[in-house]
């Protein structure tokens, strides 16, 4: 990739540029990592397909279901990744991630959409917006305990949503620009959708064209029975495994290194880490303000493919799923974030949606039951009714796990993980520095 | 604070001068008038003494007496009320602990403090000051990181050394948390060095040590004095106290009792006194 | 050396009361511009004394519900999250009785334990305090005894495992409950917010103030003088029984309450049978001041409690009644200056301040009962 990491390499005997390479991808983490982290997904994979099969689903249901659980697992993963970094890492008890997220969408849409930035920059500049909203609400991380700053930040990222929400700040000039937040009902205009750029001549004309790319993309999935939206929701979702790659890499890296250490310290003693003259407020604040940007780009990767902004889509339950989902996975572990968001986004998130699909197709139930009590009529009428109201149910499901989670298991699915935070391997005395 | 600024500079001034006139090198680090209040209770009580460069100065006192407190208000953990720390020369009083420590001052915790879900290795990789790494950018950037590596390969060494002198380096990769009492002291102590110290505090460092490796321990200190690190002992085994420290500086209800030599010690009537009086007290 | 203390204490004050007088400042400075407000006519005394009216309405229930969620805060030390959802089951645990009550023989009984899902009937009842006092009485004892059954409920099942757990895995846990809570309310009773009460039924009275008028209704006089009682009520209980001195100790310090020969299971199992009962009735009483269940009532005014509670300085019973009634006071108050919108953005800000700057409270800075 560059220079320095090449001389870097060079140190390792025999090690010729594509050896050096690959070593390198296995230095970020160890192959048995990835390959608990591709094992989930298969097994989850494996779980729907035959859910879908047995539900009657015909081969493009199929697809786009695997297609929906890969888009909520990386986005999931992707924001606990976020959030593994300040609590996980450094012990920042941070509740306000709705407000974060808000922030670098809404920031995407302003600098894109309302001001006319292309993608790329747009997206660059919502991550700095986000990331100083960060570093101004860690200013205060340095003096509360843990509690207090729980209340701050959710506090803070209800404002947010309060100010995002507001009719004062429906419409208003910022530096001679017309810009606003939309009120209740989001901001107008569609957030432009990354991947329709690969495929289209001209996304969003009336009847978009699929330029060269697209008509082999297209065509190659033609081969599978595959529609169009279903092909482009797979190019999206891969979209975004790509960016909780990316996402990985860089978390790993600052965990694995003199940096992460530090923030190990401050989550285990802070006192011990000032006492060994460490300015622990800079690394808070450093690490905050990064898990904050990420969250903000999280945001901006979800919801470009949906297009639309609102609000609501930030109310507090997001932060809490995702505190479930690394909890799930174990706070303080980079590989167990990921797995604690593919667990999350596919079976606890996306899974009961899909089973009311399945179900809705296979019952029809006379009328739908209503009321509760309308349900107790029967079989029938307590599955339809308990389908119906899945969304209630499924979050009702989140609290027990959480709770049982936190009372049985703290340390989450994976166990305790040793994830030394160092770049090379400490317990190797002769080892080389990969 | 200006009004009683002034008055507590003609205090420490009559203070350091009998400290002064006691001592006969370079003081490393002078404590002046310290004054510590916590709601109604003293507890530290204008204490000033000095620690010359290479001694293994002892401080002693009956529980109660204000050494850990000491302790925590030389090396920033808490706020003094009033007084004076003067290290190598420079005012650090009312500094922040991690500028005290990046001086060349350093602690260990009456209570060991291990860093329980690291390792102990990564527990002492954590100290060595200034390192690359701690750079978020240099961590992460690809280009950079080989120099992080190529630094923490060294340190990893002197990690290691540092680990087989206080003999706890069968137990690298275990869990702080997992190690027994006197472990977790001799796992402070050597995170401790890492920092490469001028000058060390520690607060009860063979507290929970098996006696074999107390006298080890004791023996590296005394070899570590020998290279040019000044010590600040509290420790609450008289026999360590008279045969290893030199001098020994006697607190009692917050103040400075005597300080002088360990034999001066054993025969002051104050000292008993004091001893006897917190015995009773308890 | 008494001399020099003295001196010691004046410099440790002076050295935070810049912050406090920093607030007393911004404090007389809105209240000064809002004199001159009054006294130019931007703003009309009735204006200002309906806010006023309606703050402190806000108020004492926020102090109320405030007062449970200040007694796990400060002798179970955790900040409980599922306390907003506990005002939300009582509150519909109460109604549901009322409906039963007011409905009985003449509407089937599901739709009125379901508060008149899917239909609406609060018309059809013509519930209000006047028109229906029984029922409101025994809705309110249903809304108390159902949030304190619940409290000591969950406490089993979920925060007594944990005693020796950190207060951020019961935070946790408890978002957690709080979650799971809200959603089971949603699933028997559906998402709407029914109304409880029939509007034209409830007896109001305008009171003049300069050349116009506000107007006070019989459910905001019973929601401010119930809640007194109560108030009153812990009041002599935690000065003049034996487990209020057993709840004081514990807040102070567990361990010398165990000294003392205290039980704690019992300490705790009462803190939560009281703070989850006060909790209840702050649920029902406030359904009744706005006229309708919301499946959100509770978690919705949680944060603002908090600001009422740190306001009043964490953990302190006293301090988070007169929090509460003090951060009533200033959302409402706030519309004078911001957009009607913001009046919960104005409650978090003053909160979040408070916490920076005096994280002990304004009030209290102590924190025990």
């Amino acid at each position: 990739m560059s220079d320095g990491d090449a001389q870097a390499d060079d140190t390792t005997p025999g090690g010729d540029t594509e050896q050096s390479v690959r070593d390198r991808i296995w230095a970020v983490a160890s192959a048995s990592d990835i390959r608990l982290i591709a094992v989930t997904l298969l097994a989850i994979y494996a779980i729907f397909l035959f859910l879908g099969i047995v539900g009657g689903l015909d081969a493009n249901g199929l697809y786009s279901s695997l297609e929906r659980v890969t888009f909520f697992a990386a986005v999931y993963a992707l924001v606990v990744l976020a959030l593994n970094l300040q609590w996980g890492y450094a012990g920042l008890f941070n509740i306000g991630i709705a407000g974060f997220m808000a922030i670098g969408l809404y920031s995407m849409h302003i600098l894109t959409v309302q001001i006319g930035l292309a993608y790329p920059i747009g997206a660059l500049g919502a991550v700095l917006i986000t990331s100083l909203f960060g570093a101004l609400v860690a200013l205060p991380a340095l003096r509360l305990r843990a509690d207090y700053l729980a209340i701050v930040t959710l506090a803070f990222a209800e404002i947010v949503r309060s100010i995002l929400g507001s009719q004062r700040f429906a419409e208003f000039t910022f530096a001679g620009f017309d810009i606003g937040f939309g009120g209740a009902t989001g901001p107008d205009g569609t957030l432009p959708d990354p991947v329709k750029f690969f495929l289209y001549k001209h996304p969003y004309s009336l009847r978009p064209e699929p330029n060269a790319f697209g008509e082999f993309y297209f065509g190659l999935f033609d081969l599978f029975i595959i529609d169009d939206s279903t092909a482009e929701g797979i190019l999206y979702a891969l979209f975004l495994s790509l960016f909780v790659g990316l996402y990985y890499f860089l978390l790993v890296r600052t965990g694995n290194s003199p940096f992460g250490r530090v923030l190990k310290a401050i989550r285990e003693d802070e006192t011990v880490a000032k006492a060994l003259g460490k300015d622990t407020r800079k690394f808070k604040i450093t690490a905050f303000a990064l898990g904050s940007a990420l969250m903000g780009l999280a945001a901006i990767l979800w919801y470009t493919k949906r297009g639309g902004v609102t609000p609501t889509n930030f109310e507090p339950e997001v932060t809490f799923f995702v505190f479930v989902a690394l909890i799930i996975g174990g706070a303080g572990s980079n590989t167990g974030s990921v797995i604690g968001g593919i667990v999350f986004g596919a079976l606890l998130f996306r899974g009961p949606v899909f089973i009311e699909r399945i179900i809705n197709q296979r019952l029809e139930a006379e009328a739908d039951p209503t009321t509760i009590f309308d349900a107790f009529g029967g079989i029938d009428p307590f599955i339809v009714y308990t389908t119906d109201n899945l969304s209630a149910l499924r979050v009702v499901l989140l609290g027990v796990v959480l709770v049982i989670l936190i009372q049985r298991r703290p340390e989450g699915l994976l166990g305790k993980r040793k994830e030394i935070a160092s770049s090379i391997d400490l317990e190797d005395r002769t080892g080389g520095e990969n | 604070m200006t009004t009683t600024a002034t008055e507590q500079d003609t205090a420490s001034a009559e203070e350091s001068r009998t400290a002064t006139g006691e001592s006969t090198g370079d003081p490393i680090l002078q404590v002046r008038n310290l004054q510590k209040r916590f709601g109604g209770v003293v507890a530290v009580d204008g204490v000033g003494f000095e620690v010359e460069q290479g001694t293994v100065t002892g401080l002693i006192g009956p529980n109660g007496a204000g050494k850990s407190t000491t302790f925590d208000l030389i090396t920033g953990v808490q706020n003094a009320d009033g007084g004076q720390v003067i290290f190598d020369g420079t005012d650090i009083t009312g500094r922040r602990p991690e500028q005290i420590a990046n001086r060349g001052l350093v602690r260990t915790f009456q209570i060991a403090r291990e860093l329980s879900e690291m390792t102990v290795l990564e527990n002492v990789m954590l100290a060595p000051p200034n390192q690359l790494g701690e750079s978020l950018w240099r961590s992460v950037l690809p280009g950079f990181r080989g120099g992080v590596s190529e630094q923490e390969a060294e340190l990893r060494e002197e990690a290691w050394e540092t680990l087989e002198f206080f003999a706890i380096d069968h137990l690298a990769g275990e869990y702080a948390g997992n190690l027994s009492g006197g472990q977790r002291k001799l796992l402070e102590m050597a995170r401790v060095f890492m920092t490469d110290p001028d000058m060390i505090l520690l607060d009860e460092p063979l507290a929970g040590v098996n006696p074999t490796l107390e006298e080890k321990l004791l023996d590296r200190i005394h070899e570590l004095q020998s290279e040019g690190y000044t010590f600040l002992l509290v420790e609450h085994d008289m026999n360590v106290v008279m045969n290893h420290c030199d001098p020994v500086v006697v607190m009692h209800q917050g103040k400075r009792l005597m300080q002088g030599a360990p034999e001066e010690v054993r025969q002051d009537e104050r000292v008993l006194e004091a001893y006897l009086g917190g015995e009773v007290e308890q | 050396m008494v001399e020099q203390s003295q001196d010691h204490w004046l410099g440790s004050r002076l050295q935070t009361d810049p912050l406090t007088a920093g607030f007393v400042v911004i404090g007389v400075l809105f209240f000064l511009d809002l004199l001159r407000r009054l006294a130019t006519g931007t703003v009309r005394p009735d204006t200002v004394a309906t806010f006023l009216w309606s703050g402190i309405v806000f108020g004492m229930a926020i102090g109320l519900a405030g007062i449970g969620l200040a007694m796990t805060y400060s002798i179970l030390q955790f900040a409980n999250f599922a306390h907003g959802d506990l005002i939300t089951a009582g509150a519909f645990a109460g109604w549901s009785s009322t409906f039963v009550i007011v409905g009985f023989g003449n509407i089937a009984m599901e739709i009125l334990l379901l508060v008149g899902q899917p239909a609406r009937i609060s018309s059809q009842l013509g519930i209000s305090v006047t028109t229906a006092p029984l029922a409101i009485v025994v809705g309110f004892i249903v809304s108390v005894l159902f949030a304190a059954g619940l409290a000591v409920g969950l406490d089993r099942v979920v925060f007594r495992p944990m005693r020796d757990q950190s207060g951020i895995s019961l935070l946790i846990a408890s978002v957690g409950v709080a979650l799971a809570l809200r959603h089971l309310i949603q699933f028997i009773y559906q998402p709407s917010t029914p109304s409880v009460v029939h509007d034209p039924e409830v007896p109001r009275q305008a009171i003049p103030v300069g050349s116009g008028s506000f107007t006070i209704d019989a459910h905001q006089v019973t929601l401010v003088v119930v809640a007194l009682g109560l108030m009153i009520g812990v009041h002599l209980l935690l000065q003049y029984t034996k487990l209020g001195t057993a709840m004081r100790a514990m807040a102070d310090n567990e361990d010398l309450a165990k000294i003392t020969g205290i039980s704690t299971e019992r300490v705790v199992l009462y803190t939560w049978l009281i703070g989850g009962g006060l909790t209840g009735a702050a649920g029902y009483l406030l359904a009744l001041e706005q006229g309708f269940l919301d499946l959100t009532l509770g978690w919705d005014i949680l944060l603002v409690i908090f600001a009422g509670v740190i306001l009043g300085g964490i953990g302190s019973i006293y301090g988070a009644i007169v929090g509460g009634l003090t951060i009533g006071i200033v959302s409402q108050l706030s519309i004078v200056w911001l957009p009607s919108e913001f009046t919960t953005v104005a409650a978090f800000v003053i909160m979040i301040a408070v916490l920076l700057v005096r994280p002990n409270g304004i009030f209290g800075g102590v924190t025990s009962v």
